[in-house]
């Protein structure tokens, strides 16, 4: 499969089995059509009969020499081999590696458009102990194999709330650490309310990365994410501590992440507010959110969407040009030390690999499963228990969504995000049709900055 | 090649081999939180580099 696209300029052949990308000019990306309309078989003479009027007979004879070398190197019209590979991958050993631990199921904001219910994800208002927090690490480490590094987020509802027992659950990480040949690395997301700047070299030192809400423009963040109060400017809060934290942790390892909703279509003004900031990690994502809230984006929505992920990738392209680079997390992709071809075929490995834990000990999929009906899959005590649902989410993967069959994005997203497919279908392996029209544009634009050199 | 410029080396089969080690970080953990990114994800696996 070969999917060639227009953008900013660039003409770009991606092959989605090899992985390899090419930019070519004109002639070739005729020729490259006209090989994908005839399933990748097209004759010297049939190229020349079609463009001759438009291309000097030597200049298709070297294109097409080239198409040939490529389709001979493996690196065009080449053929999808990983299927063979499928039988071993579904009977690999299931591991943990990562959990999102909701530290508090509580949150001192009351943000319009929060997935969790305005922080306690429609159920009780509730802390985690630090004693819970000790038995999700001792569950990690029992579940977590070979695996050397384990990841643990610290997310919620709000987590600074509860932050006595985060450095609690860091302490007893550091001490099994030295009992074990395992690696935490530990990640905060915070919507900055609680942050001090007495906190930082706290952060700086356990956290290797931190992701900080906010929505962009202030207008925009403050419409969404309003103070509980109902006064004041949640942005002006926030928007200097954000500042030097970044600058304290040396511009890396961190996010600005924002979120947009139908109330600003034209989010990217709000990526580009974030980086004229002074940020240069930066992302913003669109709202997961039922079709019936008015902020959802809806499919009449997704040309703007669109255009508007095409708009940001341009000026970026300016910017780095300037001097002025920065990353969008969307954007950013890896063609040459990207993940290998397993990584791919499952993608972020939730109901498996990484688990979420609430407040009491129970275990779910992902965070976005929480409280779902059917989704508990165990508590910290016995471990997974629902070990059907956990073979379900084990052997879901890019070959078992049927729409993903035809889709050139398909080792670039891996199937998509199940509770996005399960929340839009019923189905984890179900396709939730905006997301994946707004994530094939972004890999478009991700491809195309590198062509730009970005 | 005249008419196409190349931008990755290394394609994706020659992954299989030394891949799977699972030793990446989850996707789900980098950011997002709300949709599934894997394509930026670096591989910390030296032998499929």
């Amino acid at each position: 499969m070969v999917h060639i696209y227009k953008n900013n300029g660039y003409n770009i052949a991606l092959d989605v089995n090899s992985g390899a990308v090419h930019v070519v000019d004109d002639l070739v990306y005729e020729i490259i059509s006209l090989f994908k309309e005839k399933n990748g078989v097209c004759s010297e003479e049939d190229v020349f009969n079609t463009l001759s009027n438009t291309f000097t007979k030597e200049d298709i004879r070297e294109g097409y020499s080239e198409v040939c070398q490529l389709k001979e190197a493996g690196q065009l019209f080449t053929k999808d081999t990983y299927m063979p590979y499928l039988k071993s991958f579904a009977n690999r050993p299931i591991v943990v590696k990562a959990l999102c631990l909701h530290i508090a199921h509580d949150c001192n904001l009351a943000c319009e458009y929060c997935f969790a219910g305005k922080g306690e994800y429609h159920g009780e208002r509730e802390m985690m102990s630090l004693e819970t927090g000790k038995k999700a690490l001792d569950f990690l480490v029992r579940e977590s194999g070979n695996r050397k590094h384990l990841e643990v987020d610290f997310f919620g509802g709000e987590p600074t709330m509860n932050f006595d027992v985060v450095k609690g659950i860091v302490e007893y990480g550091r001490e099994l650490e030295k009992t074990t040949d395992k690696v935490f690395r530990f990640t905060l997301t915070t919507n900055g309310l609680l942050l001090k700047e007495d906190m930082f070299d706290y952060i700086n030192k356990e956290m290797s990365n931190v992701v900080l809400s906010i929505d962009g423009r202030k207008e925009i963040n403050d419409r969404m994410r309003p103070l509980r109060s109902g006064k004041g400017s949640l942005y002006d809060i926030i928007l200097p501590k954000y500042k030097a934290l970044a600058k304290s942790r040396g511009d890396e390892n961190y996010y600005v992440r924002g979120t947009f909703t139908r109330n600003n279509l034209d989010f990217a003004e709000d990526v580009l507010h974030l980086a004229d900031q002074g940020f240069t990690q930066v992302s913003v994502e669109p709202v997961v959110a039922q079709p019936d809230e008015p902020y959802a984006i809806r499919t009449e929505d997704l040309d703007g969407i669109l255009k508007q992920y095409d708009y940001l990738a341009a000026e970026m392209v300016k910017r780095s040009k300037a001097g002025k680079g920065f990353n969008f997390f969307h954007f950013m992709i890896d063609l040459e030390g990207g993940p290998c071809v397993a990584k791919r075929l499952q993608g972020c490995g939730s109901g498996c690999e990484y688990l979420s834990v609430i407040p009491n000990g129970d275990l779910y999929p992902c965070h976005q499963f929480t409280g779902i009906e059917g989704m508990k899959m165990g508590d910290v005590d016995s471990g997974v228990t629902n070990t059907g649902l956990r073979q379900k989410f084990h052997e879901s993967n890019v070959y078992t969504k049927p729409e993903c069959q035809e889709c050139f994005a398909k080792f670039f997203c891996s199937g998509g995000c199940a509770a996005n497919s399960y929340n839009f279908t019923g189905d984890i392996n179900g396709n939730y049709e905006v997301g994946c029209a707004m994530q094939k544009k972004r890999i478009e634009c991700a491809i195309m900055l590198k062509a730009a050199g970005v | 090649m005249k008419h196409i410029t190349t931008l990755n080396e290394r394609v994706l089969k020659d992954t299989l081999e030394h891949g799977g080690c699972g030793e990446c970080q989850t996707s789900c953990q980098s950011a997002c939180k709300t949709s599934c990114t894997v394509g930026n994800q670096n591989c910390e696996n030296e032998e499929n580099k």
